[in-house]
This record gives structure tokens, C-alpha cells and sequence, in this order.
């Protein structure tokens, strides 16, 4: 079974930070194949940036795709322009601090999380990707939420003080994917 | 088993590079390969090696020559128009028989192209990485995994051939991550004794009588007779080609890809044998030397066609794969360059057009 | 009887019964001769390696005994950044001329200069292309003919000579630079000492060392030998004066 995702939003957003932790967690916690595929552009500070995750637990062949299974845009650039490469019965999750705009399909299921305005509220505004990433995982089980806490646990060793607030704002956002799966 | 470990894929490169024994490296900065160089300017200094940024291309791949000369371990990367500007000094390194280890990270052309992943250098990897009519031993992964072993084998093969290795990726697996395996870490000792074995033809001074001379070209007959010596070397390359022959024991529809075209090929063809349509594929890990051998000794009773799967227009290992084949049976291709990604699905769309006229 | 005393023996940097083939009245002879005395008197010819240039320069490699290999057009200065990178006990030089170092290698050789490369570089300047016969080098004289520049070199189309020493000397990194020639004895004596401090100088570990030796090449200016000299005194020494750019190390003592 492989799993085709994208994230997309504004550089700043911690939207590469976001795939490369849900990648580098599911390769570290399983036997599972993971690729992550940031899009590159010219270097240039502000502009909009996406990447792309697959699992799966056969051999992967592209790490991009145009059908995916899970879009997660951050903001309304990355939803008018990605939203048609996600495949019918396909899952948006949606940054709805930012993204205020209806979406215009009804083959897709769609999650709304208000991750900017929530992290503002915990008054961690730079977790909005950590939250956004436990509202995926709660909303499809994409891999054990054991994964991801390792993963913040590994990714913040060095700056340890950092790990409780972060396993927190993924729990919570973990929660909100949850009531909506 | 050694722990598995989420890299890049050029980061990948550059540290298998050095538990090779890679202790030189010159490099200038092109994108998608930059993160080569930078890992490297880290992590050189830390084992006793040298990094330099080269004012050009031109210039790195010259002081690759010079290092590769003293009998180390050396290698670069570039990618796509910074490999053309790679001629002069791979020429130079192949007419001098000296082992080197360069990297193409290939991006979309021809000039400056894009600076998305592309497969557009084959025929300029595989046939004249410069003038004069050398060869190189030239290897394809089509994973970080194999980008990893492949680079770490590099070394040895270069060395045992005193000749150059290229390892031709693009940015799909330059700037993928994956999880990988890393080598053991070759140890001083056998860094010592690959240097010994070269030292005689080393540029690093000798006791009077003992000159050597790295000899990139000759006068006289002298060219000729080393060009005598390179030939026969190439054709010991027989042993070393490989290829992975996927599913192809009752395959009637053949997909042939090198790289990144040939891992999504492989999930596009299992996708089809849920279909029940009787795919396989013929992936040359080694693009030079090529297996022939392999196409050549298909089943054409069996076999109703060939899918050439390139990101690059016009196709270009098609040229291989044409010479081989000789109009057995007919070859589709699905293409993209110019940096357009290839994906599963239209590589699918592509076979199921085709199958729908051989089978 | 007094006891005899040997005052002078050639070189062995040079192999042994090897007869210069160089045009007449071309000093690359002779500074050939005095790298392998340079190098001989500090007891290094078994760490020498030569980075030969493409040009005349290149046919040093029939003549010299040291290790050695040949760059291509113009990159002797970044062959040499990776030789001398990975042996760092080595002595290295480049040999290059005008068209080598100053026009197809102007980067490599800026860009040595500037990251003060630990090696030496023997710059043959005489101002014209050799041994592709007698075109323009970038050092060629305002006015003088050469087979790409028939009515003279015109600095409205041309542009004007480069003086390398002049202008590296504008780095901050390089060591040593001076520049000589072999027009005469006494000349001859300095060029050996310069090469002989600019080795010193890479020994020690102080970084990159450049001697330029302004030289005569009658075959290709036209002019026989000794006209050649003196064309070489009263229009190559004008434009490129002879003398001592820059030397850390004098200033240090």
C-alpha cells in the first residue's frame, strides 16, 4: 500500500520541516520505504515551498505524484494551485487560519485545522507544523503517533527543552485530526 | 546490520565518498548538486582531506587531475552544463590512466537548461565524456541506497582500471531522501596501501632515475600505443556490466530504463501485473559498458514490445537499445526533460496506450 | 700542485647528455637549468614535481629528470592546487607561458594566486605564442606584428599588454613576486636566485611565489638572436620592468 502526500505552503511555515519529520520518523521507527522530494527553485527567502512524502511498504518508484492521496496546503496560493492534483476520494487538510477561501470540489473528504491561530494560542506560533502534522497522522493513521513523538524526541536532542512543547502541540493537533477522520 | 540512516541523496554521496577513502574533492557550486561541495568542505577537514571550490568547472576538474595524480583518493560532482566544461579534464585524466571518481547530478538541458531533474546527458556519459574516444566505466543507481554503494565501489573500479568512474544520477535522487545503509569506514591502512600501489606513477617526487610521468597524451608512436593499451583494457569491461532483469522471465511487454525512469518503470509494471499483463523490465545498472547482451537475447516470440521510459526529447538510450534490437519488435517511448518530472501515472498512461496496440 | 677544485658541474635536474632542442636564442634552456640548480642546491630534486604548460613550455619534458605532468592549456595552476593539496611535502612548480597563464589560464592563475597556493609559478613571458607560430599572447607589445595581429597589435582592437606581475600583485595572498631575465650574466644569477627563494619560500610553507622571466623568442619575433636581445632590453624591459614586486619575506626580517 503507498501513500502519496504533498505539503505546500509560504517559506517560514516549517513546511519542509514538516515532511522531512514525518519521512525521517517513519524511516527511523519502521521497516517501511519513505521518500521525501522537496521542490527546488532558485535560493530566495519568502517564496512558496512544497515537498512531497511517500510511503509504502513495497519498492517506491517516483517520489512525486500528480494523484495524491493527502494534500496539506498552509496557504491559499498552494490550495488554488495544487488542489487539482489530488485524486478523487483523496484527503485535504487545510490550514483554515489562513486559508479562508471554500474549496470548490466534493469528490475530496476534507480536514480543517485552524493550525496558525492554534499555535499562536500556545503561544508557539512556529509549532503550526507540528500541529498540522499530528491532524494528519490523527486523521489517517498514516503511521503510529509513537512515530512522530521519536521523531520530535530525535529531532530536538540537541535543544531538549523544546521536545515537551512540541510533543504537545502534536497531541493536540492529533486530537483535531481525530474528531474529524 | 548497520543502522539505517534518512539522507539526502547528494549527502548520501558525499559521505560514502569519504568511508571510501575520498580525501580530495574540488567543486564548484550548480545547482541540484550543491549540497556535494558543502558536505564536503565539513567533512574533509575532519579526516585529514582537502576541500576546494574551484573558480570554474574547468578549474575543479584540474585539480582533480593534479590530486588523482599523487595517488589519493579524489573526486568531484557537477551537474549537466558544468559537466560539459568536466571534457577537458576527464579527457586528460582518461589519456593519463589516472583513477578518479566525478559525479553527475544531471538537471535539465541542453545549455543551461532548468534546474530540475533531467536525463538528458546519456549519450554524452556513455559514448564522449570528452575528446578523443575514451572510455569509462559509467554506473546508474536508481536509489539513494544504490548511489551510495555504487559511489563507495567507484573508487576500487576506477583504481583497478586507472581510469576514470562517473556516476550518472539526476536531482530527483540527488535531492530525494531516502533511508539508506552506510559503508564501513575504509581504514588508514588500506587508504595507505591503495596509495602504495600507485606511488611509482605518483607526481610527488622521487630519488633521481625513478621520474614519474603522468602521461596525459605522447609524441611519436607513443599515443598510439597507449590508446592500444586503453582498448584492450575496455574490452575487459564485459565482466563488469550489470544489469537487473525485473520480472522478465515471462515478460511480453519489456520497459528499458536506467535511474530514476527505471524505479518508477518498476512500480508502474507491478501495477500492471495486478492487471495481469505480463510486464518486466531491463534496467542497465552499468549504462557503459552497456548490456547489449540483454536485449539482444530476448525472447522476440515472446516479447511484443519495448518501452523506453527517458526523462530526456529526444530519447537517447533508445540508441542503445535500437542497436540491439535491430527492429525485432517495436520500441514506444515515454518521455520528459527540460526538468518535467516523470511520474507513475504517466508512465502508465503511456504502456497502456502501447499495450493497447501490441498486445 | 694545487689541489683542483670543482667550480661548476650541470645540473642533475637535467637529464644527463640531453642537448637542448629550444630555437636558438631561446632562454627556456636556461631556465630550465636554473630550476634544476635552484632546486639541486636546496636538496629537493627527489620532492620536485614540474606542472608543465601547453606551448614551448611543454617541451621541458624532454629535458628535465624531476617528477612531472603536464596540465592542459592554461590550467597548470589548478593541476598544481591539487597536487600540491595532496602532497603537501612536495616542491611544485608550474612552468607556463604567456598565452598559458595569461590568456586561456587568467582565472586559474588569478585564482591560485589569490588563495596564496603553496607552490611556484615560472612565468615564461616573451610576448607571443610559440609553438603554434608567433599569435598575439595577451603580453604582446603595442605595435608589435604577430601572425594574428599582421599590421601590429592595435590597442583600439587589441587592447593593450597585461602586466601579471603588476596585476597579481594587487592580491593580497601571494608571497613573492619578482620579476628577471636571462639576457646576461648577471641577469642570468638573479633569475637563479629568485627561483632559489621562491623554493625556499614554498619549503618553508609561506605560500605562492610567482617569478616572471621576460625572455626573447627571435623565431617568432622575426629578429635574429642577437637583435632579439636588444629588443628585448630597450622594448620588453620598458614595458615590464625587471625588479622586486613584493617579498614577505625580506620585509619580515
Amino acid at each position: 500500500m503507498e501513500r502519496n502526500m504533498m505539503i505546500a505552503g509560504f517559506g517560514g511555515q516549517g513546511v519542509m520541516t514538516m515532511g522531512k519529520l514525518l519521512a525521517e520518523a517513519t524511516s527511523q521507527a519502521t521497516d517501511l520505504n519513505v521518500t521525501f522530494f522537496p521542490s527546488y527553485g532558485a535560493a530566495m527567502r519568502g517564496g512558496t515551498s512544497n515537498c512531497y512524502v511517500v510511503i509504502s511498504d513495497e519498492p517506491i518508484g517516483a517520489p512525486v505524484s500528480y494523484n495524491l492521496e493527502d494534500l496539506v496546503v498552509m496557504n491559499g496560493p498552494s490550495l488554488r494551485k495544487f488542489l487539482p492534483n489530488l485524486k478523487p476520494g483523496g484527503t485535504l487538510f487545510v490550514n483554515s487560519t489562513i486559508v479562508t477561501e471554500e474549496v470548490e470540489r466534493d469528490d475530496i473528504k476534507i480536514v480543517k485545522a485552524p493550525a496558525t491561530q492554534m499555535a499562536i494560542d500556545i503561544n508557539n506560533p512556529r509549532a503550526l507544523n507540528v500541529i498540522m502534522l499530528g491532524v494528519y497522522v490523527g486523521a489517517t493513521d498514516a503511521v503510529p503517533e509513537e512515530v512522530i513523538v521519536k521523531g520530535i524526541e530525535h529531532k530536538f536532542q540537541a535543544k531538549p527543552h523544546l521536545i515537551e512543547p512540541n510533543v504537545d502541540a502534536f497531541k493536540m493537533g492529533l486530537e483535531l485530526g481525530r474528531q474529524q477522520k | 546490520m548497520a543502522e539505517r540512516v534518512f539522507m539526502k541523496g547528494t549527502e548520501a554521496i558525499a559521505e560514502a565518498a569519504v568511508r571510501a577513502g575520498c580525501r580530495f574533492f574540488a567543486g564548484y557550486p550548480i545547482t541540484p548538486q550543491n549540497e556535494i561541495p558543502e558536505y564536503m568542505a565539513r567533512r574533509l577537514p575532519e579526516v585529514g582531506g582537502s576541500f576546494v571550490q574551484g573558480e570554474s568547472e574547468v578549474a575543479s576538474v584540474n585539480m582533480l587531475y593534479g590530486a588523482a595524480s599523487t595517488g589519493i583518493r579524489a573526486m568531484s560532482s557537477s551537474s549537466s552544463c558544468g559537466i560539459s566544461l568536466y571534457s577537458e579534464g576527464v579527457s586528460y585524466c582518461a589519456s593519463a590512466r589516472i583513477p578518479m571518481v566525478y559525479v553527475n547530478v544531471q538537471r535539465g538541458g541542453p545549455g543551461i537548461g532548468a534546474i530540475q531533474p533531467a536525463q538528458q546527458d546519456y549519450l554524452q556519459a556513455t559514448k564522449a565524456s570528452g575528446n578523443g574516444g575514451f572510455r569509462m566505466i559509467v554506473l546508474a543507481p536508481d536509489s539513494v541506497q544504490e548511489c551510495v554503494d555504487m559511489v563507495y565501489e567507484a573508487f576500487d573500479l576506477a583504481e583497478r582500471d586507472q581510469n576514470p568512474v562517473l556516476l550518472l544520477t539526476d536531482g530527483v535522487m540527488g535531492t530525494m531522501m531516502e533511508p539508506v545503509v552506510l559503508p564501513e569506514m575504509r581504514s588508514d591502512e588500506e587508504l595507505k596501501a591503495f596509495r602504495e600501489k600507485f606511488m611509482p606513477r605518483a607526481i610527488v617526487g622521487h630519488p633521481l632515475g625513478q621520474q614519474a610521468f603522468c602521461r596525459p597524451g605522447s609524441v611519436g608512436d607513443g599515443q598510439e600505443q597507449e590508446n592500444i593499451k586503453a582498448a584492450a583494457m575496455y574490452e575487459t569491461w564485459d565482466k563488469d556490466v550489470r544489469v537487473e532483469e525485473y520480472m522478465m522471465d515471462d515478460a511480453e511487454i519489456v520497459f528499458a530504463a536506467y535511474g530514476i525512469s527505471a524505479r518508477i518503470s518498476r512500480a508502474v509494471l507491478r501495477e500492471l501485473r495486478k492487471q495481469g499483463i505480463k510486464a518486466g523490465m531491463i534496467r542497465p545498472i552499468t549504462v557503459s559498458p552497456f548490456p547489449y547482451d540483454a536485449f539482444r537475447n530476448l525472447d522476440f516470440d515472446r516479447v511484443k514490445g519495448i518501452i523506453d521510459v527517458e526523462m530526456s526529447i529526444p530519447a537517447q538510450m533508445r540508441w542503445d537499445i535500437d542497436f540491439a534490437v535491430q527492429n525485432r519488435v517495436p520500441v514506444k517511448e515515454v518521455l520528459r526533460s527540460g526538468g518535467q518530472l516523470l511520474t507513475n501515472d504517466q508512465v502508465m498512461n503511456g504502456a497502456m496506450e502501447f499495450i493497447k496496440e501490441v498486445l | 700542485m694545487a689541489e683542483e677544485k670543482k667550480v661548476y658541474t650541470r645540473t642533475k635536474g637535467i637529464i644527463e647528455g640531453a642537448v637542448s632542442g629550444f630555437c636558438p636564442g631561446c632562454m627556456h634552456s636556461t631556465v630550465h637549468k636554473l630550476i634544476g640548480e635552484a632546486a639541486e642546491e636546496l636538496g629537493a630534486l627527489d620532492k620536485l614535481v614540474r606542472v608543465e604548460g601547453v606551448g614551448c613550455c611543454g617541451l621541458g619534458q624532454f629535458y628535465v629528470t624531476c617528477d612531472e605532468t603536464i596540465a592542459a592549456h592554461g590550467r597548470a595552476g589548478a593541476v598544481a592546487t591539487g597536487v600540491k593539496r595532496s602532497s603537501p611535502d612536495s616542491l611544485v612548480y608550474t612552468y607556463q607561458g604567456d598565452g598559458d597563464l595569461a590568456a586561456i589560464g587568467l582565472a586559474e592563475t588569478m585564482s591560485a594566486a589569490n588563495r596564496g597556493e603553496n607552490f611556484t609559478v615560472i612565468f615564461v613571458n616573451n610576448g607571443i605564442y610559440g609553438m603554434t607560430g608567433g599569435q598575439m599572447a595577451p603580453t604582446t607589445l603595442v605595435g608589435m606584428k604577430s601572425t594574428t595581429t599582421p599590421k601590429g597589435r592595435d590597442p583600439e582592437e587589441h587592447g593593450y599588454p597585461m602586466h601579471m606581475s603588476e596585476i597579481i600583485n594587487q592580491l593580497t595572498a601571494p608571497y613573492y613576486i619578482e620579476r628577471v631575465s636571462c639576457d646576461t650574466a648577471q641577469h642570468v644569477i638573479k633569475a637563479r636566485k629568485a627561483i632559489k627563494k621562491a623554493f625556499q619560500y614554498q619549503l618553508e610553507g609561506r605560500g605562492y611565489c610567482l617569478v616572471e622571466i621576460v625572455t626573447s623568442c627571435p623565431t617568432n619575433w622575426g629578429l635574429d638572436t642577437l637583435k632579439s636581445l636588444d629588443f628585448l632590453r630597450d622594448k620588453m624591459f620598458t614595458e615590464y620592468p625587471l625588479g622586486v614586486f613584493r617579498d614577505k619575506g625580506a620585509e619580515e626580517k
